[in-house]
């Protein structure tokens, strides 16, 4: 059998030392900056610190921890990096068409209609929801919060600035998810970048929660909640559908990202599928 | 025959690009049976749902294929997809997790973050296989697969459709072992037995 064999490094074993200065990363965060991130899956926890690294150029994790501990300046910008998710305007076009089609016409019945967005990054999720509950004559009644524990992700959600480069993507998801008009309608573009309608924040407020430690704040008729809980541990991924469970009215939506699996969380029990491929659930407490 | 550490594998993860799920046909196809550990699947094909291409996997091969589903325990005699958007990663409890981080090497899901958190998981245990492709992704995680003592597996260029990725991962790690791909079935096999 011909086999080349080429040379390659012994086992400097610098995985291990990765993971201590990881671990050792999280107790500093904890400890002195009161942010927990030991309930995070620890393989993409662990992608995530040492991109943040590089990026910030320094020699290894243990460097980035010495620093955190001494500089609080450093971090908003080291929680940003740790927590911005990549989305996208009307992602998965079918959820949304989902929404529409058969969420909206439920929260039609109610006076007012609280929805809140979970870890929503930099806002491209609320925004397509406004978008649509416009359309839908509902947007009026509705009550939007938008959480994340990052204030430098909830300052750029607040903004409504996209790059233009992505404009394209954005408008053919909008209109696979059952958009009227264009969405053009609903930016300006200047430069290279697109600027969303300021009017579709008249019913959105933005706010700092962190879905490790925060508890309830409102009864909400839908809950989006989007690729966020695939980066918790089990026990973290149980308490947040928790936490769901107790902020649905009975009867309320709970829209998740489309590979993730719930299967293993007790908490679980009482979302009922909607819709099970596109991971739409209703709380059924109460009503089985 | 036995595997860079000489210890029994417990997994094995493929990479592909394009010309990859010709490539997956062959490899599968040539194989008398499902193997004694699970083979952990990431291709990049385009396609914004993987589970086709699983069917179409299984279908020809006759194999258990499935797309892997997050936080599931992969199993012996199975195949697993990466879904489509997602990198997929081998987390500690030896379960599978996804994330949407950004692309690596261009690519979600990418091979890099599978064959890396794979090395970290299986080590020595591990054996990694690199096809064809038209791209470098793959190549820093065929390095890892070495550096943790796994056995890393790359398709001869000269017989790949594609010869990007494995001359890129040649280049970077190395291999064990540089074979067409009828033998890579049997290497497999052997490996496995």
């Amino acid at each position: 059998m011909a086999a080349k064999v080429g040379p390659i490094n012994p086992p400097p074993s610098r995985d291990e030392v990765d993971d201590i200065e990881v671990d050792a990363f999280v107790h500093a965060m904890s400890r002195r900056h009161g942010y927990d991130f030991s309930g995070y899956a620890p393989s993409s926890l662990k992608r995530r610190v040492l991109q943040l690294v590089q990026s910030l150029d320094v020699a290894h994790v243990g460097e980035l921890t010495a620093r955190v501990l001494r500089d609080d300046e450093m971090v908003p910008q080291v929680i940003a990096r740790l927590s911005v998710p990549v989305s996208e305007m009307f992602r998965n076009p079918a959820v949304f068409r989902k929404l529409r089609d058969e969420v909206f016409p439920v929260l039609a019945s109610y006076p007012q209609i609280n929805i809140w967005q979970a870890g929503c990054a930099h806002g491209q999720e609320v925004y397509s929801l406004a978008i649509l509950l416009k359309e839908a004559g509902l947007y009026d009644r509705c009550q939007i919060f938008a959480t994340d524990f990052s204030d430098e992700a909830l300052a750029k959600a607040q903004e409504g600035i996209f790059p233009i480069r992505d404009a394209r993507l954005y408008s053919e998801n909008y209109l696979a998810a059952g958009g009227r008009h264009t969405l053009s309608d609903y930016y300006h573009a200047r430069y290279d970048f697109m600027k969303l309608d300021a009017r579709l924040r008249d019913r959105v407020t933005f706010a700092n929660h962190n879905l490790v430690c925060d508890g309830v704040f409102c009864e909400a008729q839908l809950i989006l909640c989007r690729n966020v809980l695939i980066y918790f541990s089990d026990a973290l991924q149980d308490r947040v559908l928790g936490l769901f469970r107790s902020s649905l009215s009975r009867g309320g939506f709970l829209c998740l990202g489309n590979r993730e699996s719930i299967r293993f969380a007790p908490s679980a029990r009482d979302f009922a599928p909607l819709d099970a491929e596109l991971r739409l659930y209703r709380n059924a407490g109460g009503l089985l | 025959m036995k595997t860079a550490s000489g210890l029994p594998p417990h997994a094995i993860v493929v990479g592909c690009s394009a010309g990859g799920l010709a490539a997956l046909h062959q490899l599968l196809g040539a194989l008398s049976g499902p193997l004694p550990v699970p083979m952990v699947v990431v291709c990049h094909s385009g396609s914004e749902d993987m589970r086709m291409f699983c069917e179409l996997l299984e279908s020809r091969s006759g194999l258990p294929v499935s797309e892997a589903e997050e936080r599931q325990q992969p199993e012996p005699r199975h195949i697993y997809v990466a879904p489509s958007g997602y990198h997929l990663l081998i987390e500690r409890n030896g379960r599978f997790a996804l994330s949407v981080d950004p692309r690596v090497a261009f690519s979600r899901p990418s091979i890099d973050v599978l064959f890396e958190s794979a090395a970290e998981v299986w080590g020595e245990h591990l054996i990694a296989v690199l096809l064809t492709g038209a791209n470098s992704d793959g190549a820093e995680g065929s390095a890892r697969v070495r550096r943790c003592g796994g056995t890393l597996i790359v398709q001869d260029p000269e017989t790949a459709q594609v010869p990007v990725m494995p001359s890129a991962a040649l280049e970077l790690a190395g291999a064990d072992h540089c074979l067409p791909l009828p033998e890579i079935s049997f290497l497999l096999e052997a490996l496995c037995s």
